[in-house]
Order: structure tokens, then sequence, then C-alpha cells
């Protein structure tokens, strides 16, 4: 396992793309929400804006590049053969699988805790100039408060699940574009499809289940009882994408041919 | 520059300039019936196409299905246009010519809170259920004045001068037709004395600040018009929206008159109240009315008096919506499949075969631009027109009220979604080129053609952003599936969950086009400067 372990983490290492999209993600994240937190102004107060969520709304862009990242961990190999190589060595598939995602995982919750950081940082700068801040009633952006802690931690972790949702669908799917497709299509099609639903009880179980709106009920920190979903529930919903596509992709890797 | 050998040949002799032009045209048609061929034999890209063109009419349908409501009976206008038409009215008679006079003393307005699940964090249009709770607010188009029509019948002509809650004193009539009188609004200092006058046809209305001087406003010419008439007092007020936010809430607005006189043949010995009743959802408890003297009134009325915009109560869902739904599934697969055209020949290196063969290489990325936009473009029209006429026959069969379509617009809905597969399709082929991994290429491509959607509906970003976002973003295009009347004279929740983009369809689809242009030029360029 140990070997296993460093094998993956050798291949992730050493490919320049990881880096890159590494950078990048982090980079997005943090323009995206300083741009969003920039754009946000309430200077005759009274307005339901949630300070921890705007300022980590760079995670919807962000977390594209965490898909991009952990599907090139898997169709990357297949791209190139080099997955032969890897069952060879190590024949047991699902030890391959699981040394991934713990690779995986550590990579996004480091990277993703830098952005989730820097985010709150430019936000807690910003927003207050806007008239959102704690002279105008609203909770501060600091880490003594509970529900920006847990926006925090949770979007660190929403980071890492939507990368073992990826690397799951990934496995499962082999092919790069429709891994991408599929992953960033359930992510990104269901909450529109919720938004132009004509009926309201359809479009709320939708946002209950999509794994983006479900999990990214974690960030709120105001306004609760707007939420479709309760935000540690949510997570777990998401959760439970990411577990499906892993037992998937696992179960398939380990009956199919290479 | 220095002519080239070849070039001086071809100055010397024109036939042969024809010929190589020929030449040139024949090559490239030979470059898209390659182009064309790659495509057609691999099996999984057909199915794709066509699996995206089931999905796009699946959805759609399911889409529609979910979307039912009460029975709606929409009233229509004079002019065959959807209009909403709820007030309180204190009516009498009027046999032939004559006019009645009223002074607004004050004009007072409430609205409900919105409940607890009304404002949905992701944007989806406002749900109706009102809490019981009043809160002080005058909608800005809460109406007070004087109303004449031939009878209280829903959808009936008629000629109205009234007080706003925030647009001054109007003459408005049929609907539609507005004109402006005096601006501000009603208060202690600022008192309005209104005049309807009625001669045969023509009514004329006029405005003034103390009874004595009087300017006229505008004349409404009712053809037609029956010798007895309803005249009276009317009041209604229609949704009220916090600042900022797109949730509707039911309002009522109080009118005083006093000072109010009648001069014609009015055969009825008192007044009549009526709540007129229709489709609008207002707050039914709130028609009331109090006469403490002769010529003095209280009045409280909710509803409006308007044509009627997408958005409005739970049966005017926008039967587009499911089409938005249906485009944008399908689009998926057709960003998979355009990344994949391009990005697979990268794989195997038969891009270098392809160069060898035609060297021009612009012209290769033209050819794959070309065959990749057309067949989206076809799967894209062809699937949209299926849709349309499910969705509208689910829609009607739910009971949903249908605005009318004209042909005009249905074309541009049929034809501007394929254009939006087309370019999209097209743009996905230039990122392809640019990026020659397929990953990255369906990423970005989702990032500019879907994300930006999310972010302007789904997200708690300020109004401002969402439309500075639909305005400049590839997904400004799907404003070309927008066909439902707007109303200067109504204020509403004018988002794209209710069918409104705040970019026009021609607009936002050049703003894909312009996207897909420069991506194209810049995938030109590097195509002919990079080593395959």
């Amino acid at each position: 396992v140990r070997q296993s372990l460093h094998a993956e983490w050798t291949k992730l290492r050493t490919l320049a793309s990881t880096f890159w999209l590494l950078l990048a993600a982090t980079a997005l994240t943090v323009a995206v929400s300083a741009a969003a937190a920039a754009a946000t102004r309430c200077p005759s107060g009274g307005c339901a804006d949630d300070p921890a969520k705007i300022s980590l709304t760079g995670i919807y862009l962000g977390q594209a590049i965490v898909a991009v990242l952990a599907v090139l961990a898997v169709s990357g190999e297949y791209g190139t053969g080099m997955i032969r190589l890897t069952l060879a060595a190590t024949p047991r598939r699902l030890t391959v699988l699981a040394a991934k995602a713990a690779v995986l995982t550590g990579l996004v919750l480091v990277t993703g805790a830098i952005a989730v950081f820097a985010s709150l940082l430019a936000g807690g700068l910003i927003l207050p100039g806007h008239g959102i801040g704690p002279s105008h009633g609203y909770p501060a952006i600091s880490a003594s408060d509970g529900p920006v802690l847990r926006a925090a931690f949770g979007s660190v972790l929403y980071l890492a699940l939507i990368a073992l949702l990826s690397l799951g669908a990934a496995t499962a799917l082999r092919e790069a574009a429709a891994a991408i497709g599929a992953v960033l299509g359930l992510l990104y099609v269901l909450p529109i499809i919720a938004v132009f639903a004509g009926n309201a009880t359809l479009s709320r179980h939708l946002e209950q289940i999509a794994p983006m709106t479900a999990g990214l009920a974690i960030q709120a920190t105001t306004g609760r009882s707007t939420l479709p979903i309760s935000p540690w529930a949510g997570l777990g919903v998401l959760a439970a994408w990411a577990a499906g596509a892993l037992v998937l992709g696992g179960l398939l890797l380990r009956s199919r041919d290479a | 520059m220095k002519p080239t050998r070849w070039a001086r040949i071809h100055d010397c002799d024109d036939g042969l300039r024809h010929h190589l032009a020929a030449r040139d045209r024949a090559g490239f048609t030979r470059l898209l019936r390659a182009e064309l061929t790659k495509f057609r034999t691999v099996r999984a890209w057909m199915i794709a196409l066509c699996a995206a063109a089931i999905v796009f009419v699946l959805l759609s349908f399911l889409s529609a299905f979910e979307s039912r409501s009460a029975n709606a009976a929409v009233p229509t206008g004079p002019g065959g246009e959807a209009v909403t038409d709820t007030y309180m009215f204190v009516h009498r008679t009027l046999a032939g010519d004559g006019t009645l006079t009223a002074r607004v003393a004050s004009l007072s307005g409430a609205h409900t809170s919105p409940s607890p699940t009304a404002g949905s964090a992701f944007g989806a249009s406002s749900k109706r259920q009102p809490g019981s709770q009043l809160h002080p607010g005058l909608a800005p188009w809460a109406k007070a004045g004087i109303l004449l029509e031939p009878g209280t019948n829903q959808g009936t002509r008629y000629a109205a001068v009234l007080v706003t809650g925030s647009h001054g004193v109007q003459m408005q009539y049929n609907y539609t037709h507005d004109s402006p009188g005096l601006a501000g609004a009603v208060g202690p200092s600022s008192r309005r004395w209104l005049r309807l006058s009625r001669a045969g046809d023509v009514i004329t209305s006029y405005v003034s600040t103390d009874g004595a001087h009087w300017t006229e406003i505008g004349t409404a010419r009712l053809a037609g018009l029956p010798r007895m008439v309803q005249i009276g007092l009317f009041v209604t007020s229609p949704d009220y929206f916090a600042a900022g936010t797109d949730d509707a809430t039911p309002s009522v607005a109080t009118a005083s008159f006093d000072q109010v006189s009648a001069r014609g043949d009015l055969p009825d010995r008192s007044w009549t109240p009526d709540a007129i009743a229709g489709l609008y959802p207002s707050l039914p408890s709130a028609s009331t009315w109090k006469q403490a003297s002769a010529g003095t009134f209280t009045i409280s009325g909710s509803g409006d008096i308007a044509p009627l915009v997408g958005g409005e109560g739970a049966a005017t869902h926008w039967s587009g919506a499911s089409i938005v739904n249906g485009t944008i599934v399908g689009l998926l697969f057709v960003i998979v499949l355009a990344s994949s055209f391009v990005t697979a020949e990268y794989r195997r290196g038969l891009i270098r075969t392809t160069l060898v063969a035609s060297p021009r290489r612009g012209r290769v990325l033209a050819a794959k631009a070309v065959v990749a936009g057309s067949l989206a473009f076809a799967a894209g029209a062809i699937a949209t027109a299926i849709a349309e006429v499910i969705t509208r026959h689910v829609f009607a069969a739910n009971g949903n009220y249908l605005f009318p379509q004209s042909g005009p617009a249905l074309a541009q809905v049929i034809i501007g979604t394929g254009l939006l597969w087309g370019l999209a399709a097209a743009l996905v082929v230039a990122l392809g080129t640019m990026l020659r991994r397929s990953a990255g290429t369906v990423a970005a491509g989702i990032a500019l053609l879907v994300l930006p959607g999310i972010l302007a509906t789904a997200t708690s970003l300020p109004a401002s952003a969402d439309s500075w976002l639909m305005r400049v973003a590839p997904t400004a295009a799907f404003a070309i599936q927008a066909t439902l009347p707007r109303s200067n004279l109504v204020t509403a929740a004018y988002i794209p969950a209710n069918g409104y983009f705040p970019i026009s369809p021609w607009a936002g689809l050049a703003v894909l086009a312009a996207y897909t242009a420069v991506a194209l030029a810049g995938a030109t360029w590097l195509l002919r400067h990079r080593d395959t």
C-alpha cells in the first residue's frame, strides 16, 4: 500500500499539468471570490447577503479545475496506456484506486485550504467597505465565528469530495472528455434545471439532491431557513455521490480489462 | 511586397488564376468532405449527436410535464394581448355624455411579507405564499383614479385617469396605452384633482392641482362605445417587490377621494361597489370601500389593470423554460462531441497526416469548425422544433397559460437555438485546437458556455452582477429563446427564470459569435505557428 501511495504521489507530482492546474484552481477561486465581493454593495443596509457565501463564490469555478485534475489522474493513464503498467505493478486494482484517492485528497485539501483562506481573507477585507460588515449587523468573517468556520472547513471538504467524485467518474468512464462532461454536467446543469423547472416542489427536490447545490449549502452562514437542505446534510449528499461514483468506478476497474 | 515568380505568372495569366481559384474552391470542398467523413465514420460521435437531440427533446418534455397549474383563463384585451384586470370599482351608470371629477387626497399602500419559503436561494421564481402581516409600502404602479368602461367583464375596453405610486398622474386606456400627466406623488401638500369626461366615443382626461386650473392629459377613442357605460372610482395595487429582490408579494393600496362630483345623466341613485376579481392573485380581503359623505370615499383595492407579463402568478410559467433546460443538457453532449472531434486527432497523431494532406492549416481548422458547427446547428434546430411542439402541447394540457407565439418568434427560437449549438460547437473546436487535450477542452467549454449561467442565476451575486454576466458571457446567447412580451407599465421579476434576459435576442447570439470568432482566430494563429 505504501509503495502504491508513493507511486501515485510520484506520478501526480511529476506531471507538469498538476502544478499548473492546482495553481489555476487557487488563483481563479480567489480571483472570482474577490470579484464577487467587489461587485456586492449594500449601501442602505437590509440586504439578504451572506458575507461568507459571497467570499467563497470562486469555488463555483475552482471546482471545475479540481475536477479536471482528478479526471486526468485516471484518464491520463488510460490515454497513454500507462494504466496497464500500473496495474501490472500493483495487481490489486482497488489498492491503486485507493492510493490515487488518498494522494488526490491530500493534494486538494492543502490547495483548497489555501484557496478558501485567501478567498475569505479577501472577502473580509473588501466587504465591510461595501456596507456588509460587523458595523452593519452582519457576522464578521473571523475564525472565532462558528458558522464561518463551518463554511471554511466545509468548502475545503467540498473540493476534496468533488475530486473524489471526479476520480470515481473517470475510473468508470475512462475517456477524459466523457468523464469531465459527466461530472461538470452533474454539477452545473442540475441546478440550472432547478431554476428553470416550472414546478416549485420539483426544483426544491432537485436542489436537495444535486451535488453542487446540496454540497454548497455548507457555505451558508445566514438565512438558513431559505436553504434547500441543512449544511451538513448537504455535504452528506455530495459525499454519497462521491462514494457512489468511487464504488461504481472500483467495481468496473476490478471487472474490466484495462 | 516583392513579386515572386509565381505571382508574376498569376498576373500574366488570368486564366491560370481562375483555374487556381477554382482548384482552391474544390480543395476546400474536398477538405469539408474529408472532415465530414471523419465525423460520420466514428459511430460513437454519430450516436452522441443523435443523443444530444434526443436528450434535448426528452428533457424539455419532462420539464414541461412537471409544470402544472390550476386551469387558468387569462383574459385578453381589445388588442388580443393577455391582460390582468383586477381592481376595486365603485361605480354608477352613465347614459350618454358626462363628466366625473374627484380629488385624490391621499394614496398609501401596504404589502404582505414574503413567506420564508418564497425566496429560493437559487433563483427559482417566487412562490406565492403570502404571510398574513402587512408592512407599509406603496407599489410603484399602484393606481387610484377615475375609470370608464362599457361593462365590468374581464378584458373589457376602458379609459382611465389615475394617480400612481411613483409614476405621477397618468391617462391609461385599453391596457397598453399610456400618457403621462403630472409628475410627483400624492401627499398632503400635493393633492391631485382628476377629471374624465365623455363625449360620444371620445374620452378626455384632465388633471389639476387646485381644482380651478385644468390641464388636458390626453384623449382616447373607444370606437362603438354603447350609450350606457360604467363610470366611477377605482383602486388597485400590483405585486410589490422589496428593493433588490425578485420576490413578489401581494399588496393593497388605499386612496381617499373627496369633492367627487358627476355631471350628466346618471340613472342610478347610489354607487355600486364591485371587487372585480380576475386571474391576478391579489389580496381578496383588501377590497373595501367606505362613503363618508356624498362626495367623500375611502377605497382599498388590490390587483392590476395592465398587460400580463411572464412570471406573474402561478399560471404564467414560461413555457420556454423547458426549452432552456433541453438546450443546456443537449449542449453538454455537443461540447464533449466537438472536443473529441478535434482532440482525438491529436491523441492518435492523425493530425500530422491531416496537415500533410492539406498544408494550409487555417483551412483545415475552418473545415472542422464548419462541419462540427453545421451538424450541431441541424441537430439543435430539429430538436428545438420538435421540443417546441411537444412542450407547448404538454404545457397547455397541464392547465398553464401559453402566451401567444408569432411565426417569426417561433422561427427565432428554432433557428436561434440551432445557431447557439452551431456556434458553441465551433467555439469548442477552436478551444480543442488551442488546448489539444480533451479534458481541458471540455472543462473550458463548459466553463464558458454553462458556468456563467449558474453564476447569474443560482448564486447570491447582486442583481447588477447577474445581469452584467448575462450580457458579456457566452451564455448571453440564451436570450435568443426569449419571446415573452415586456411592458413598461408593469413592475415584474424580469429575470431569466421568467423568460426575460438582460440583452436582446440577436445581440445575445452575437456575443457568442464574437467569442467563437476570437477563439477561431486564436486557434488559427496557434495552428500555423506551432508544431503538431
